[in-house]
């Protein structure tokens, strides 16, 4: 992970890609989203969806992977460049979460992030706000998710 | 009753739970979706901005969308979501929290896309036992009209 510092605005990662399979899908729709199109192939395809659909929940919680993922694999490279790991906080919240079309089973979704916006925080001077626009686009192009993230990002001489 | 369209109208709707969210699954759900350390390792969440261990947002997203369904979305003709407007975490997702969810109607109108179809603005706000807000989310959700209410209009 990086430091407010290093980071700015524009600056864009591809956070990798996720096939998001048939059990996949049902997995985490039976937990938390057991609307009959997420569950099952023939109500998915009688829906808006036109297939089995995976929950939005799942397709933010994805992004959400792959964002640690891309973290950590940053994290293990400036370890062995001898220098500071940055260890992000937790997030306020997001605006804007759009799920623009429908992740569909054996759908394949590649996720980025773009760095939006950055200040400093007022209440917690050891801290930088990031605001980023996280993405993703499926195999055939078509940008199907977005959302506008926050997190507390570590100022780099603030922290031990 | 399968609630419609016309079930929905503004102002509060109802409150759902208690629901209550184990230190088992709030890191099986980390460690698939969200394994960094303040979700996984107590010396670490310790250190962290959140002073101990906390649940992943995403988690208590997945949650309140699981106690929507079992409250009122399992029996709604719903369509599916565009989207969220604004999703605000306020304070920490905590091992053993007793959840609950209020839910109130913020607007309620006709698709002009799809005059079959409603779009219901809902606000959700999960608390834990304390009373305290964990989450607070704004996020539209697509709904059949009753059958024959188009009709009547359409002739």
């Amino acid at each position: 992970m990086r430091f407010f510092e290093d980071i700015e605005v524009g600056q864009r990662r591809e956070l990798g890609s996720f096939t998001f399979t048939a059990d996949l899908i049902k997995k985490f729709a039976a937990q938390f989203d057991p609307q009959r199109f997420h569950l099952d192939e023939e109500a998915g395809r009688k829906s808006l969806f036109g297939g089995l659909a995976a929950s939005g929940w799942h397709v933010g919680s994805v992004c959400m992977k792959l964002l640690v993922a891309d973290g950590q694999c940053q994290a293990a490279e400036a370890a062995a460049r001898g220098e500071k790991v940055a260890i992000w906080g937790p997030s306020p919240g997001f605006r804007e979460l759009r799920w623009i079309k429908p992740v569909l089973a054996g759908d394949t979704i590649s996720y980025a992030s773009e760095v939006e916006s950055l200040r400093l925080s007022d209440s917690r001077p050891e801290w930088g706000i990031l605001q980023a626009r996280n993405t993703g686009t499926n195999q055939g192009g078509e940008q199907v998710f977005s959302l506008l993230a926050t997190a507390f990002v570590p100022r780099r001489n603030s922290h031990p | 009753m399968t609630l419609c369209f016309e079930d929905f109208s503004p102002g509060h709707f109802g409150s759902f739970g208690p629901r209550r969210v184990t230190r088992e699954e709030m890191l099986a759900f980390a460690a698939e979706f969200d394994p960094q350390p303040m979700h996984l390792d107590e010396a670490a969440a310790k250190r962290s901005m959140l002073k101990g261990l906390s649940g992943s947002g995403w988690h208590l997203c997945s949650i309140m969308m699981r106690m929507m369904f079992d409250g009122y979305l399992g029996r709604t003709a719903s369509l599916g979501s565009p989207g969220v407007n604004e999703l605000r975490w306020l304070a920490p997702l905590r091992p053993d929290d007793e959840l609950t969810l209020d839910i109130d109607v913020v607007e309620a109108r006709v698709s002009r896309s799809r005059p079959e179809t409603g779009i219901v603005t809902f606000k959700g706000v999960v608390r834990n036992a304390g009373g305290q807000v964990l989450c607070e989310m704004v996020s539209p959700i697509l709904v059949q009209r009753r059958a024959g209410v188009t009709a009547e209009q359409a002739g």
